[in-house]
C-alpha cells in the first residue's frame, strides 16, 4: 500500500476508522497535531458525510456512538499515529472498483506519537501492517494468516487473547512463548475491520477485512538483546553494531518451523 | 419506590452554555462495607479516567441524600457568587479561591481546565441552599458519603447526553445489588431548560436480532444455533433461539454500552467459545503481489548504496527549525517545511525537508568511530504543498555523507555517477541524461558546491559542506555531501 504521506488528515487517521471524536487517543498528549498546514484541504464529500451518520446517527446496522460529530475535527491534520490510515485509504480506493476483487495488502512504514519517551519508546517508529479482503473471512482465517506469517518470522507457539481496538471487533492480541525470557510475550495486534468503518466506504456487505500489526522495533529488540531503543533508531545508534551486524535469517535459525508449503 | 415523591433536579438555562446535560438517581437502602465503599469510590474514579474523558464528557457526584432535602437545582453562577466548604475542607472558599488552591493539588488540578476561564461555573444546591457539588471539580463536604451512608444521591453532569446516561447507568447497575431491595434503583426526575422532564436512569434493555449463521460465519466455527445462544448468555448477553430456529433473540442489558453492533455480538461469542479452540484456516483466494514500485526502487538502491562502501543510517524524521534551518544557513520561512503545534521539546518543532542533519547528527554522536565515515540513507522528508488533499507531501530522497581528514568531494561525485548508472541514466544534457552544473548554496563552501539535472529536472545538489554548518553540527573535519530525490526515476 502507498504509506509515502506522513502527514495525515484527522479524517483518514480517526474518524473513517470509526474512531471516535471524544476519544483519548485524539488528545495533544497522544497526537502530533500541526500548527501549519492545519487542517486538510480537501475530503471525499459524500464519504465523508456517510462516516458522520455513522458516527452520529448509527446506521448500516449500528447503534453509532451519538454524538455530535464535526467536520472541523476531522480536518485537523496530524502526524499519523497508526498506519492502518493508509489501510483506510486502501480500502476506500478498493471499494471504489466495482465489481468487488479480493485483495491483499501490506506496509512498513514509520508512524508518531506524542507519548512519554523512554527506553524503549521514540517518538517516531515503524509499524508492519497486513491487510485481507474478501468475501467470507472468519476469524479462524486471520489465526491462520498470522500463524503463516509469525512463522516465517521465525515465531511460533502462537496464543490469542481477546483484545480492544476502535476500529476491530472482534479484536486479538497475539502472543507468543519466547524461550529466553521465559515468558509469554506479546507480538501483535489484529481483528477483523468494523462494520461501521467498511460499509460507508462502499465495500460490499459480505466482504470481511481482516488485519494485523505489529511494530518493527520491539521483536527487534527483543532478538538482538538491545535495551535502549535509540541504539537502533535515530542518530545515536550504535555504528559498530551496524557495521558488526550478520545477515538477517529468519528462516535459517535453528529448529526452524515448516510452514505449510515445505511440509 | 420510596414513600413520597421522587426526587427532582432542575437544569436552568445557565448551564447550557457551559455544562448542559445532567441526569440523575438514587440507591436506596443502601449497605455500605469499607470494601464497598472502596469500590464505589473507585468505580468513579475509573469511569471518570476513560467513558468520561477526564470528566471533560461527563462528572460524577454521589452524595448522602439523608444530610440533604430537594429538589435540586443544577445552574451556572459567576465563580464569585459560588461559596461553599468543599469535600475534606474545615472552612468556606469561593470558587474563585478554589480554583487557586486546587492549582497545587494533584490529583484535582488537571480538571480545573474544563471551566476554569468561563463567565460562569456550573454548581448544584439543594431547596435551602446546600451545595451538592461543583462539577467537574469537586463535592461539597456536607454530603459526604461514609460506610454508614444508607442513601445515595447520584449526579451526572457533562457535555455527552449519550455518556452521561451510560455512566449513570453502570454505577446504579453495580451497586444496585447492596440495596436492601437488591437490584432496585429509584428513579429520579429530570426538568430540562425549556420545561420537559424525564426520569432517570433510562436503564434500557435493547433486543437485538442475528442470525446463529452469521455468527458461524464470522468467526469460522459450526455450532448449533442454541450452543450459541448458551455461549452468548454465558457473557451475560441473555439470548434465545427464536423464530424458525436460526434466528438467535439477544438481549442486551444497559452494563452493556459497548454493543452497538452485531460484530459485537459475534466477538462475545467468539470468547465464550474460545480464541484457542478456533480452527485456523487460510484464505483461499489467490492473490498476484506486486511491491509498491517506489519501495521497490529504494531497497534495490540501498543494496548498491552499502556496496559503495556507505553505512546506512536511520534517523528521525521531526527535528528542531534549527537543523533545517539555522544551522544550514537558511531561514525557516524558505524551507516550506510542516510545522507542528505544542511541541514538547525543540526536538519536535518541524518535519525535516532534507535528510542532512539527520546523517550529520549521526556523525557527531559516533565521533570516535574510525573514519571515513561514509553514512546514507534513503527515505521520506516531507514539504508543504497544496496540491495535496492533506496540504502536504514527502519526497523520496536519497541522501550521502563522507566525513573524513579530506572533504572527499570526489568520491561523493563518484557515488552519484554510480547511482546515476544503476538507474541507467547516461551523463549528458540529452532528454534523459543528467549533468552537474557548478551553482551555490549557504550550507556549501563556495566553489565546492554543483546542482543536479536529470531528465529536464534540478534533482538536488552535491558539494562540500560549508565550515559554519561543520560547526554548528558539532563537527570538526570536512564533509562532502550529495542529497537527491529519486522519484523522477520512478
Amino acid at each position: 500500500m502507498p504509506t509515502d504521506n506522513f502527514i495525515e488528515s484527522s479524517f483518514w487517521n480517526f474518524d473513517a476508522l470509526f474512531q471516535p471524536q471524544q476519544h483519548p487517543a485524539r488528545d495533544q498528549h497522544d497526537t502530533f497535531f500541526l500548527k501549519d498546514p492545519a487542517e486538510a484541504l480537501q475530503l471525499p464529500t459524500d464519504y465523508v458525510h456517510r462516516v458522520k451518520r455513522v458516527h452520529s446517527h448509527g446506521g448500516y446496522g449500528s447503534q453509532g456512538y451519538k454524538y455530535n460529530w464535526k467536520l472541523d475535527e476531522a480536518r485537523k491534520n496530524l502526524l499519523r499515529t497508526h498506519t492502518t490510515a493508509a489501510s483506510a485509504r486502501a480500502l476506500y480506493r478498493l471499494a471504489q472498483k466495482k465489481p468487488f476483487t479480493p485483495a491483499k495488502y501490506f506496509s512498513i512504514d514509520r508512524v508518531f506519537r506524542n507519548e512519554t519517551l523512554d527506553a524503549t519508546h521514540l517518538a517516531e517508529f515503524h509499524q508492519i501492517e497486513g491487510v485481507v479482503a474478501d468475501h467470507g473471512l472468519t476469524l479462524g482465517h486471520l489465526m491462520g494468516v498470522l500463524r503463516e506469517f509469525f512463522t516465517k518470522l521465525g515465531i511460533t507457539q502462537l496464543r490469542f487473547k481477546p483484545a480492544y481496538n476502535p476500529y476491530t471487533e472482534p479484536s486479538m492480541e497475539v502472543f507468543s512463548y519466547h524461550q529466553g525470557l521465559k515468558k509469554w510475550v506479546e507480538v501483535g495486534n489484529s481483528g477483523l475491520f468494523r462494520p461501521e468503518m467498511l460499509l460507508p466506504m462502499g465495500l460490499p456487505e459480505n466482504v470481511s477485512v481482516i488485519a494485523w500489526g505489529l511494530s518493527l522495533e520491539r521483536p527487534t529488540m527483543i532478538k538482538y538483546n538491545i535495551n535502549n531503543i535509540r541504539e537502533l533508531v535515530g542518530h545515536k545508534v550504535n555504528l559498530q553494531m551496524v557495521y558488526d551486524s550478520p545477515l538477517c535469517r529468519l528462516d535459517a535459525e535453528q529448529g526452524s518451523p515448516q510452514t505449510q508449503e515445505t511440509t | 419506590m420510596p414513600n413520597g415523591e421522587i426526587q427532582k433536579l432542575i437544569i436552568t438555562e445557565e448551564t447550557a452554555k457551559i455544562r448542559p446535560y445532567a441526569v440523575a438517581a438514587v440507591l436506596r437502602n443502601i449497605k455500605f462495607t469499607k470494601d464497598r465503599y472502596d469500590s464505589f469510590i473507585e468505580l468513579q474514579e475509573k469511569l471518570h479516567q476513560n467513558i468520561c474523558r477526564k470528566r471533560a464528557l461527563v462528572a460524577i457526584g454521589t452524595h448522602d441524600l439523608d444530610t440533604l432535602s430537594g429538589p435540586f437545582t443544577y445552574t451556572a453562577k459567576r465563580p464569585s457568587d459560588i461559596k461553599f466548604k468543599p469535600l475534606n475542607k474545615t472552612k468556606e472558599y469561593t470558587a474563585c479561591e478554589l480554583m487557586n488552591i486546587y492549582k497545587t493539588d494533584n490529583h484535582l488540578k488537571h480538571y480545573l481546565h474544563i471551566i476554569e476561564n468561563k463567565p460562569l461555573y456550573p454548581v448544584i444546591y439543594d431547596s435551602n441552599g446546600v451545595v451538592l457539588s461543583m462539577p467537574p471539580i469537586i463535592n461539597g463536604n456536607h454530603t459526604k458519603i461514609t460506610v454508614n451512608t444508607r442513601n445515595v444521591f447520584i449526579e451526572c453532569t457533562g457535555t455527552d447526553f449519550t455518556k452521561a446516561k451510560i455512566v449513570l447507568d453502570i454505577i446504579v447497575t453495580m451497586f444496585s445489588e447492596y440495596c436492601e431491595n437488591q437490584f432496585t434503583v429509584e428513579a429520579a426526575e429530570v426538568v430540562f431548560p425549556n420545561g420537559k422532564s424525564s426520569t432517570f436512569p433510562e436503564l434500557a434493555y435493547r433486543k437485538e436480532m442475528v442470525r446463529a449463521d452469521l455468527i458461524n460465519k464470522k468467526v469460522g466455527i459450526r455450532e448449533t444455533p442454541e450452543n450459541i445462544a448458551k455461549l452468548l448468555t454465558r457473557m451475560y448477553l441473555k439470548s434465545e433461539v427464536i423464530g424458525d430456529g436460526n434466528q438467535i433473540e439477544i438481549e442486551i442489558p444497559p452494563t452493556r454500552a459497548d454493543v452497538i453492533h452485531a460484530c459485537d455480538i459475534v466477538e462475545d461469542a467468539a470468547i465464550a467459545y474460545g480464541y484457542n479452540n478456533i480452527q485456523m484456516a487460510l484464505p483461499k483466494t489467490y492473490t498476484i503481489a506486486n511491491q509498491f514500485p517506489l519501495n521497490k526502487l529504494t531497497e534495490l538502491l540501498r543494496y548498491d548504496m552499502a556496496a559503495a562502501g556507505f553505512t546506512e543510517a536511520l534517523t528521525f524524521a521531526l527535528c528542531s527549525q534549527e537543523d533545517i534551518a539555522d544551522k544550514l544557513g537558511l531561514d525557516i520561512s524558505a524551507t516550506n517545511a510542516v510545522h507542528i503545534s505544542n511541541p514538547k521539546t525543540a526536538e519536535f518543532q518541524v518535519a525535516r525537508t532534507t535528510l542532512l542533519p539527520g546523517l550529520l547528527k549521526t556523525i557527531a554522536a559516533n565521533r570516535k568511530m574510525p573514519l571515513p565515515l561514509k553514512l546514507f540513507e534513503i527515505s521520506d522528508i516531507v514539504i508543504k504543498d497544496s496540491s495535496r488533499d492533506v496540504g502536504a507531501r514527502n519526497y523520496r530522497h536519497l541522501c550521502a555523507v563522507y566525513y573524513n581528514k579530506n572533504p572527499g568531494f570526489e568520491i561523493i561525485h563518484g557515488l552519484l555517477d554510480r547511482i546515476m548508472q544503476l538507474l541507467d541514466v547516461p551523463p549528458g544534457e540529452k532528454k534523459r541524461g543528467y549533468v552537474i552544473k557548478a551553482s551555490e548554496g549557504p550550507a556549501f563552501f563556495p566553489g565546492r558546491c554543483a546542482e543536479v539535472f536529470a531528465r529536464g529536472q534540478s534533482i538536488g545538489k552535491l558539494g562540500v559542506l560549508h565550515p559554519d554548518v561543520i560547526t554548528k553540527f558539532e563537527l570538526n573535519m570536512p564533509c562532502s555531501t550529495l542529497e537527491i530525490n529519486i522519484e523522477p526515476f520512478l
